[in-house]
């Protein structure tokens, strides 16, 4: 049962440990009682559905258990019993969402799952056509994505580097310390910052005067995402790198980058990738910022540096909004390919992960 | 930066090799790195500068009190503006998230840290991480489609039997309210709540958890005497971080909160707005003075933000020097 060896006797070597267990039948017997007493409560009384019935019954259940327990085996082990059932409880309840997330993606999401929805985008289409699909919320998410992770990767491992192989002192501890600090910036402040800054400031110098929003604004703003993630994990990655074989290669008189960039980071790379790949699953899924400096459209647009784009996540937002009745099922069925996509980053993510030589 | 240990290591013993000079290759790469390292330092900088910059027109615009004004008209003239409503919003939305999922997060880290079977601890721990993988905007669409209608009946049944209390009163429509911004952000910062608090209950010593047993404490006692007081600093640090998480959220609360400024105690009532979803409804029609408006509003999240996310990571690091130098 539990991960912490508890010692315990064999079974029927101390009478007196035996003679105090609670028979289960006891417990079966107060949770029947306390689901009919809740049920006769909330049908009899008309005061709730089922739900409240349930959440009744666990809590009559919960104080039956309790006075039972309490009777046969003492308070303390009443105590611990009551505890347990919580925390196994508060498990159970936290799977209810997910099941329902799930469940709700896969139901809904296949109902526009087709060719047609790969295939075109909402150019023209109008809130009666049942039509219309995501290529170019798909492109612009692929083309954003591999524009951050193109400037966030080598800017990434560098930090790592310094903050690993070269860093000593305050000056380092600061800038590990506000690593840490910028995973925590909310999306929508590095969309706004990218709005002041590029698309505000910026753009209008290439543009005639006039801001411009593009995909690759929503590219940089995804990099000051994913910028304290992957430093982070590469950090993690290098420190686990045994000294060892840096030793060997000074020995050997390798200079420190070639050793840095030719044993470290060769030694690190599968749980650098690991990390990275999570970073940018994450980033594909960050709606405010692309929204706040891409903008959006509706047609096809394969040039992240000039005009609008738009992004899956964007286009399930904009299409969850929309007032056409075509639109929700095309907003499920955009997010149930956002999530496939995210998962299946994480997910191989973590396989590879696995398959890492030095993990811990 | 005067570095000690960026030398490659002097052969020592006999005489002073001939050093190979390159081409300065090392100086290039060692500078290229720190210029990474400190690229971080300056975007924190630079957020702040650029939003303030562009904040600072639009306040000076305002007509109102930016603080304690509530409504949120910076596009009509005069520009009319302030932060109280939609401050007051994020404020408790995330005080719903936190008082929800935070006895449920911890509940969760202590099922897979101390009662689960390894191998089940493992898989489940793996699902809740895929539950922080999913992106927000899906929780969002799943919040006002799907997870509206338990919450409207859940709502009018509180209105039924508790509308004495300020907080279950009004009399409709319910549904897109506070109470469901909040329990969807509950769902969303639960994980993050869960993965840190178990990571630290994991390290508690096992020769306290063994003492605890071994006096015959029961299974909850050893949580209560050795777990619990040992995780205390990193519980905290961890829900700091999920209160990070749920103050900046936005698009999950653009999707389910009923976009009406208003500071009131009633969380069932349709209505409500945050800093974060204010910004994604409103960034649309917003001109240049409401832009600004936005901006100024996204720079005292940032702040806030900061401020929180800072004050967590300081009790880690603290937390951290302490079990490295006990070790």
């Amino acid at each position: 049962m539990s991960t912490v060896t508890s010692p315990s006797f064999a079974p029927g070597q101390d009478p007196m440990l035996r003679r105090r267990r609670t028979p289960l039948v006891a417990l079966v017997g107060v949770a029947a009682v306390a689901l009919g007493v809740a049920a006769a409560v909330c049908y009899g009384a008309g005061i709730g559905g089922w739900v409240l019935m349930l959440v009744m019954a666990a809590f009559l259940y919960l104080v039956g258990a309790f006075a039972v327990v309490n009777r046969i085996e003492g308070r303390r082990a009443a105590r611990d019993r009551t505890w347990s059932t919580l925390i196994a409880s508060a498990f159970i309840l936290a799977l209810v969402p997910l099941v329902s997330v799930v469940w709700t993606l896969i139901s809904k999401g296949a109902e526009r799952f087709d060719a047609n929805f790969f295939s075109t985008s909402l150019n023209n289409i109008g809130a009666r056509d049942p039509d219309g699909g995501a290529v170019h919320a798909i492109i612009g998410t692929l083309e954003q994505v591999a524009i951050a992770a193109a400037i966030t990767i080598p800017l990434g491992v560098a930090a790592a580097i310094y903050i690993v192989e070269y860093g000593r002192g305050k000056f380092t501890t600061l800038i590990r310390f506000f690593v840490d600090v910028m995973t925590g910036i909310p999306s929508i402040v590095a969309g706004l910052f990218i709005l002041s800054f590029w698309v505000l400031l910026v753009s209008p110098i290439y543009n005639n005067g006039q801001p411009q929003f593009s995909g690759f604004a929503a590219a940089l703003a995804l990099s000051v995402l994913m910028l304290p993630t992957i430093v982070r994990s590469t950090e993690e990655m290098l420190r686990l790198v045994p000294a060892p074989l840096r030793e060997g290669a000074y020995a050997l008189g390798v200079p420190k980058w070639k050793t840095i960039l030719r044993v470290v980071i060769p030694t690190a790379l599968p749980g650098i990738i690991t990390g990275i790949m999570l970073s940018i699953a994450r980033a594909a899924g960050e709606t405010a910022p692309v929204l706040l400096v891409a903008g959006g459209t509706a047609a096809v647009n394969i040039n992240p540096f000039n005009n609008n784009q738009s992004s899956l996540s964007l286009f399930v937002f904009q299409q969850a909004s929309d007032a056409s009745r075509f639109a929700p099922p095309r907003a499920w069925t955009a997010a149930l390919t956002l999530v496939a996509l995210v998962l299946i980053l994480t997910v191989v993510a973590k396989l590879f992960a696995r398959r890492n030589r030095i993990s811990r | 930066m005067s570095d000690p240990g960026v030398d490659t290591p002097a052969p020592s013993g006999g005489g002073q090799l001939p050093r190979r000079k390159g081409f300065g290759a090392e100086t290039v790469f060692r500078t290229g790195t720190l210029a990474a390292g400190t690229l971080v330092l300056v975007i924190i900088v630079a957020i702040t500068a650029f939003l303030i910059n562009e904040a600072v027109p639009a306040l000076r615009a305002d007509t109102a009190n930016f603080i304690t004004e509530t409504e949120w008209f910076p596009n009509q003239t005069p520009p009319v503006f302030g932060i109280a409503a939609i401050a007051w919003g994020t404020l408790v939305t995330s005080v719903i998230a936190l008082v929800v999922a935070v006895p449920i997060a911890l509940g969760i880290a202590l099922y897979l840290s101390h009662y689960a079977h390894r191998r089940v601890a493992t898989t489940f721990g793996f699902l809740i991480d895929l539950l922080a993988a999913v992106p927000s905007v899906v929780f969002g669409l799943w919040g006002f489609t799907v997870f509206i209608r338990p919450v409207r009946t859940f709502s009018i049944w509180l209105n039924d039997y508790f509308s004495w209390l300020p907080f279950f009163g009004g009399d409709g429509p319910f549904g897109r309210s506070f109470l469901l911004g909040g329990l969807v952000l509950a769902i969303m910062v639960l994980p993050i709540i869960t993965s840190l608090s178990r990571e630290v209950f994991l390290q508690t010593p096992v020769p306290d958890q063994e003492a605890a047993l071994s006096l015959g404490a029961t299974r909850w006692e050893m949580i209560r005497t050795s777990v619990l007081p040992y995780g205390r600093a990193g519980v905290i640090a961890s829900i700091m971080l999920g209160l990070g998480r749920a103050l900046g959220e936005t698009i999950a609360l653009a999707l389910t909160l009923g976009f009406i400024n208003e500071i009131t105690f009633n969380i069932i009532e349709n209505g409500g707005n945050s800093i974060a979803a204010n910004i994604a409804n409103g960034f649309g029609e917003a001109g240049e003075i409401g832009r600004g408006a936005l901006i100024a509003s996204g720079l005292v999240l940032f702040a806030i933000t900061l401020v929180v996310n800072m004050a967590a990571r300081v009790i880690i690091y603290r937390r951290r020097e302490f079990t490295e130098s006990a070790a």
